[in-house]
C-alpha cells in the first residue's frame, strides 16, 4: 500500500466516508420522524435543477449547483401542492409522481446536452464518478503534507468535507431541540422550541448533505445512505445517542468496504474488471442492515410484552 | 375584561359568573380554533382560579384538546386571546407544565426514562448546557414523586401504558411550573397508576399550583376536581363542580347523546 493506493483509492475513500456520514447523520432524525423517504426524494428532484444550472453556467462549481438544486426543489413543492389540490390526489401520490417526472426529465435533459467535457450524464446522475476521483498529484503519503500536491485535489474532497463537517456542528449544535421535537413535537412547542424552523432545517441540511453527496457518489449511494446506516444502528441500541455513533460507523464500513470490494472483489471470484463502487457501496449498507435485523440486540422490541 | 364585552357577552345570552381578575392563572378570551372550513372550538371564555382543579368535560370532537393546545400555542388560533397570569404566554411560559396524550408520541423513541425527564429541564439546561450532577437529582426526585425512580434506565418502549404516563407527568414536575395543562392523564391508565396521578396533582393543588385537566370520566369529576369546563365546540358552562356538574348542564354538553341513566348514575345535585 503505497503510492498507487495514495493516488487512486484514497482519495475516492474519503470522499464516500465523508458522503456517507453527511448523509446518515441527518437520516437519523429523518427516519424517527417518519420522513425517511424525504432523501430518496430530494436526489430525484435536484437532478434537472443540477442540469439546468449546468447548462446555464457551463461548470460544475458548488454554487450554481446548489442553487439550481434549491430551484428545482422550490418548483417541486409548488408542483406538489397543486396536484394535490387540483387534482384531489392523495399527497403520497403526488409526490411519486413530481419526484420521478421530474428526475426523468432531468435525465431527458441530461441526454439532450452536450456535458462530454465534465462529469454530468445519465450514468454519473445514478452512480456517480467515484472511481474516476482521482488525486493525480499525488506521489505517495508524504503528499498529504506538499501543499502543491494537496492543492491539486480533486474538488469534491473539500466540497464534501465542508458540507460533513457543517452537517455535523449543526446536529451538535440543535442536539437538544432536534431530540425533544423528534420525540414530542407538542410538547417541544409548549417550551417556546421553535419547532416549525427545526424541521425545516432539518430537511435542509439533509438536502444540502444530498446535493453535495449527489455530485460525487450519485443518487444510489445518498437514497442508502439516509436510511441504512441509520435504521441498523437503531437495531443495535435503545438511546439516541449511541444511535448516532453506530450510524456514523455503518456510514463509514459500508463506504470503505464498499470501495474496496468493487475493486478487488471481482478479482477474487476470478473476475476482470471493477464493479461499480457505488453500487458496491450502498449494496454493502444494505448488507449491514440485514445483518442488523437478524442479530442486532434491540432488533425485538417491538411486541415486546411491556414493563412485566 | 371591558364593559363592552360583558355587554356583549350578556346580549349573546351568556352569563359572565365574575369578571375575570387579571392575574388569573389561565383566562382565554373569544378563542376560536379551526381545522379546515368548521371551527373546533368557538369563541370559547373560560377563567381559571388560582390554585384551583379544573377538569375540561366534553363528548368526543368537543375540541378538549383544542383548546388545551391553542392556550400552550401549539396550534395557531383564528381569533381570541390568551393570558397566563395576567400576561401574554410568551412571557411566561416556565410558569406553564404541558403533559400531552400518551398516544401522541412514539414510545419506540431510542430513549431512556430518565432522558424524557430531563426534557422537561430544558429551559434550564438550552442548547449545549452539561447535565450536571444536581439535575439529575431533581429528574431523579421527579420519577420518584410518581414512583417511577427504579425505572430510571429503561428504555420507554418497555413501559405498561400507566407507566408512561407517570413518566410524562415526572417530566411535567422537572417543569417546576405554577400552571399544569394536562390532556386526557388518565386514559387507559391501570387502577395504581390513576391513584398515583392524582395523588400528584393533589399534592400540586397543597403546593398553591393550579392543575387543568382534559377528562373524560364523568363518574370521578367530583372527586378529583373543584372547578369544571363543560364545552361542546361552545363553552357550556364553567364554575365550581358543586354547582355547575350539573344532570342539566351535562345534558346540554353532550346534547342528550348521554344516556339519562348514565346522568343518573352520577347522582348529581338536583340542576
Amino acid at each position: 500500500m503505497g503510492s498507487e493506493f495514495v493516488q487512486l483509492s484514497l482519495t475516492p475513500i474519503l470522499i464516500g466516508v465523508l458522503a456517507s456520514i453527511a448523509c446518515a447523520l441527518p437520516g437519523n432524525f429523518l427516519i424517527l420522524r417518519r420522513q425517511a423517504l424525504i432523501g430518496d426524494a430530494i436526489s430525484h428532484v435536484v437532478l434537472p435543477g443540477i442540469v439546468v444550472a449546468f447548462l446555464i453556467t457551463g461548470t460544475v462549481a458548488s454554487v450554481p449547483m446548489m442553487l439550481g438544486a434549491a430551484g428545482a426543489a422550490i418548483i417541486a413543492v409548488i408542483l406538489i401542492e397543486a396536484i394535490k389540490r387540483l387534482g384531489r390526489i392523495e399527497p403520497g401520490a403526488a409526490m411519486g409522481v413530481v419526484f420521478t417526472s421530474m428526475f426523468a426529465g432531468g435525465v431527458l435533459l441530461l441526454e439532450q446536452s452536450d456535458t462530454s467535457n465534465v462529469h454530468l450524464d445519465v450514468e454519473h446522475a445514478l452512480m456517480g464518478n467515484l472511481e474516476s476521483l482521482i488525486w493525480f498529484a499525488a506521489e505517495d503519503w508524504s503528499s498529504l503534507v506538499d501543499p502543491a500536491a494537496l492543492a491539486a485535489l480533486p474538488a469534491e474532497l473539500p466540497r464534501i468535507a465542508v458540507v460533513c463537517a457543517l452537517v455535523a456542528v449543526l446536529t451538535y449544535l440543535f442536539w437538544r431541540p432536534l431530540k425533544i421535537s423528534t420525540f414530542d413535537e407538542g410538547f417541544a412547542r409548549s417550551m417556546g422550541i421553535p419547532t416549525t424552523f427545526i424541521s425545516i432545517g432539518l430537511v435542509i441540511a439533509a438536502a444540502v448533505a444530498a446535493v453535495a453527496a449527489f455530485d460525487a457518489v450519485g443518487s444510489i449511494i445518498v437514497i442508502a445512505m439516509f436510511i441504512c446506516p441509520p435504521a441498523a444502528a437503531r437495531l443495535m441500541t435503545n438511546q439516541l445517542e449511541v444511535q448516532l455513533v453506530w450510524s456514523v460507523v455503518f456510514a463509514v464500513l459500508s463506504a470503505v468496504l464498499g470501495y474496496v470490494f468493487a475493486g478487488y472483489g471481482p478479482l477474487w471470484f476470478g473476475g476482470e474488471n471493477a464493479v461499480s463502487a457505488a453500487g458496491m457501496i450502498a449494496t454493502v449498507s444494505g448488507i449491514i442492515l440485514g445483518l442488523a435485523c437478524l442479530f442486532g440486540p434491540q432488533r425485538k422490541r417491538i411486541g415486546e410484552a411491556a414493563g412485566l | 375584561m371591558t364593559g363592552r364585552a360583558v355587554e356583549v357577552a350578556a346580549q349573546d345570552g351568556r352569563i359572565l359568573q365574575q369578571p375575570p381578575a387579571d392575574d388569573s392563572p389561565l383566562a382565554v378570551r373569544g378563542l376560536t380554533v379551526s381545522y379546515g372550513d368548521k371551527p373546533a372550538i368557538f369563541s370559547v371564555d373560560a377563567v381559571v382560579p388560582p390554585e384551583s382543579m379544573m377538569a375540561i368535560v366534553g363528548p368526543n370532537g368537543a375540541g378538549k384538546s383544542t383548546l388545551l393546545k391553542a392556550v400552550l400555542g401549539i396550534v395557531e388560533p383564528l381569533s381570541g386571546t390568551v393570558s397566563v397570569y395576567g400576561e401574554p404566554l410568551a412571557k411566561v411560559q416556565e410558569r406553564v407544565a404541558y403533559v400531552p396524550q400518551r398516544a401522541s408520541v412514539d414510545w419506540d423513541f431510542p430513549t431512556r426514562v430518565i432522558d424524557v425527564v430531563l426534557m422537561g429541564l430544558y429551559r434550564e439546561l438550552g442548547l449545549l448546557g452539561w447535565v450536571t450532577g444536581r439535575q439529575r437529582k431533581t429528574a431523579k426526585a421527579c420519577l420518584e414523586r410518581v414512583g417511577m425512580a427504579e425505572f430510571a434506565n429503561r428504555q420507554i418502549g418497555q413501559l405498561s401504558g400507566g407507566q408512561q404516563q407517570r413518566v410524562f407527568l415526572a417530566r411535567a414536575l422537572a417543569q417546576d411550573a405554577d400552571l399544569y395543562l394536562l390532556d386526557e392523564p388518565f386514559a387507559g391508565v391501570d387502577a395504581a397508576t390513576e391513584k398515583a396521578i392524582i395523588d400528584v396533582l393533589k399534592s400540586l393543588k397543597a403546593d398553591m399550583k393550579t392543575v387543568v385537566c382534559v377528562h373524560h370520566d364523568l363518574a370521578t369529576v367530583s372527586d378529583y376536581f373543584d372547578h369544571v369546563l363543560l364545552i361542546n365546540v361552545r363553552k357550556i358552562a364553567e364554575g365550581p363542580v358543586a354547582t355547575t356538574f350539573t344532570a342539566e348542564n351535562l345534558q346540554r354538553t353532550y346534547g342528550g347523546r348521554l344516556a339519562t341513566t348514565h346522568i343518573d348514575e352520577l347522582r348529581l345535585p338536583a340542576g
